[in-house]
């Protein structure tokens, strides 16, 4: 795993996945605290079931923050230029999530300090044995190439 | 229906310090055990001059600066789905930081006949200095709760 590195990565490279994470009633209540998110609909089964749901769901924001964690874990955060997502399906409690990157495309880019090396990387949350719940892309700016690339 | 007339408006910009504490608590609960967002030593090393913010954190001391948006706009939060987040960095954040959050509706639109209204919220935070620091771009639906079959 300490092999993987961003800065020779090609188009199509995937960034090794994060641990299968498990959407326990726990991990809720705390995210909403850490987060801010106090949305009932995340962490009262009472207050999801009034607004129509089956059970809580998770925040969307932790599934993004998970894939933050995966960027963040491959490059530094001072890199990261921006990034987005949209949120296609709901994640329910209980689910086990996958969060995933692949390499979209590498780029020489006019930065603040002169020509710099970007990558566009696609990321992908999908609950394991059912939909993608998100999918965005984040824009990080890449170590320059010292030497001939071995 | 969501007030149209609140596009292009915001509540006043609020200034907050971005805390060490909560910057630890928000890297464990996603499962970090140690490394620069959550250990001091480690953020030093790798020359951060405190812990820096993850990714995604400035969302939640968005959401925190302007409580009352959503609702004061007419939407219940108990039917509102968040369907897009962006983020823009111009530069990283580190605990200690001053920020000031200036949220504004930028859109707010219907579709499906009305099933479905959207609100798209874009706030600008600066620093101190008042240079930018990051843009959040914020995109919720809101379903127009089914009308109770069972007592209609």
């Amino acid at each position: 795993m300490t092999e993987f590195r961003l800065s020779t990565a090609e188009v199509g490279t995937e960034l090794p996945e994060l641990p299968e994470q498990h959407i326990t009633r726990t991990l809720l209540a705390l995210f909403a605290g850490a987060s801010g998110d106090h949305n009932p609909i995340h962490i009262d089964s009472d207050a999801a079931r009034a607004a129509g749901l089956d059970d809580v769901i998770a925040h969307g924001m932790l599934s993004m923050a998970l894939l933050g964690r995966l960027l963040t874990t491959w490059v530094p955060v001072g890199d990261l230029l921006s990034f987005r997502v949209r949120f296609s399906a709901p994640t329910p409690v209980h689910a086990r999530l996958r969060c995933t990157g692949v390499v979209k495309a590498v780029e020489e880019a006019a930065g603040p300090h002169g020509a710099e090396r970007r990558a566009r990387l696609g990321v992908t949350v999908r609950i394991v044995d059912g939909p993608p719940t998100v999918r965005g892309d984040a824009l990080v700016r890449l170590p320059e190439l010292h030497g001939a690339p071995s | 229906m969501i007030d149209r007339s609140a596009v292009g408006t915001g509540p006043e910009p609020v200034t907050v310090t971005v805390e060490r504490g909560r910057l630890q608590f928000f890297g464990r609960v996603l499962g970090a055990t140690g490394g620069v967002f959550v250990d001091p030593a480690a953020a030093r090393a790798a020359g951060h001059p405190d812990l820096p913010v993850p990714p995604t954190f400035l969302f939640g001391l968005d959401i925190e600066s302007a409580p009352d948006l959503l609702s004061a706009i007419g939407v219940d939060l108990s039917h509102v789905l968040h369907v897009e987040q962006g983020f823009t960095y111009h530069r990283t954040v580190h605990a200690g930081d001053r920020l000031t959050f200036a949220p504004v509706i930028t859109d707010v639109y219907s579709r499906q006949g009305g099933a479905l209204e959207f609100v798209v919220r874009d706030t600008s935070v600066t620093d101190a200095a008042g240079e930018p620091v990051a843009e959040l771009h914020q995109v919720i639906a809101v379903r127009r709760p089914v009308p109770d079959k069972e007592s209609a």
